[in-house]
């Protein structure tokens, strides 16, 4: 378990989606959006092929601050904005610093990249510590 | 063509989700959780908790249902050939187990345009069979060109 105090950054998270990881996400999930499950479609619409759920991206930030923090539990608020677009078959990662600490509550500013770009940013968690 | 905002403050029929442990571990295996307490019903017990544990974001499954009659509905009138997940927010209350019952009601909270965008926010709010609230959604959602 991390040290969560002001200027801490989190234990990096990386992840790779492997190839099939949206159609077990949309089983487990609900959202069987083609634009995550099928090629053809994906594409039809102008996209460059199936692309992630934004809300597995998000699981994967919470996954970063649960992880941190020992546990489920002190996750008392995630917010997030999905920009860029994530892919099957390319590593994410999830960074974060602890902005603030206050009534045993830390502030931790996190983002999720992948190749370089920031598919989900000024997301902020809110973590009880201690 | 301007956004309508009529719909602000609608509200939809809550739904209710029975949460079951294979679901819990299903979830939790397609997002890489290790954590035994949302894999392994002994660990979770030896916890203190009566059952295995749901992740946090384990919402999007048991709200899901409530949302559909809020984002297809005519009067709010969003383009989804246009639209885009924005943004997204959770709070969350007591942990969620397997065998809770949870019941999620689903508001429309703002409509509104900007810069020929306009912007849909919804809020769930999923309570359990306790009458605790286990946590609060605010969900953006942005349509190009209104």
């Amino acid at each position: 378990m991390a040290d969560l105090i002001p200027g801490t950054e989190l234990p990096e998270l990386k992840t790779t989606p492997d190839r099939f990881l949206t159609v077990r996400y949309a089983g487990a999930s609900g959202d069987f959006n083609p634009i995550h499950i099928d090629e053809d479609f994906a594409r039809q619409v102008g996209l460059p092929g199936r692309i992630l759920h934004g809300l597995w991206t998000m699981a994967q930030v919470a996954r970063a601050q649960t992880e941190a923090a020992g546990g489920p539990h002190a996750l008392k608020a995630l917010s997030v904005q999905f920009r860029g677009m994530g892919v099957p078959e390319a590593e994410v990662t999830v960074t974060g610093t602890v902005r603030d600490v206050t009534d045993g509550v830390a502030l931790i500013e996190t983002v999720a990249t992948q190749n370089g770009i920031e598919i989900i940013r000024n997301a902020v968690a809110e973590v009880e510590i201690g | 063509m301007p956004v309508n905002t009529s719909a602000i403050g609608k509200s939809y029929p809550p739904t209710m989700y029975a949460v079951g442990r294979e679901k819990i571990r299903e979830y939790a295996l397609a997002v890489g959780e290790t954590n035994p307490l949302h894999l392994d019903v002994a660990a979770a017990r030896a916890a203190g908790y009566t059952d295995v544990v749901a992740p946090p974001m384990f919402v999007v499954v048991y709200s899901a249902a409530a949302l559909g009659p809020g984002l297809f509905d005519p009067e709010v009138g969003i383009k989804f050939a246009l639209m885009v997940h924005g943004s997204q927010e959770f709070r969350w209350g007591p942990l969620v187990v397997a065998g809770d019952e949870i019941t999620t009601s689903f508001t429309v909270k703002d409509i509104s345009e900007s810069g020929g965008k306009g912007f849909y926010v919804f809020e769930s709010v999923s309570t359990n069979q306790a009458g605790d609230t286990v946590c609060v959604g605010t969900w953006t959602n942005i349509v190009r060109g209104v």
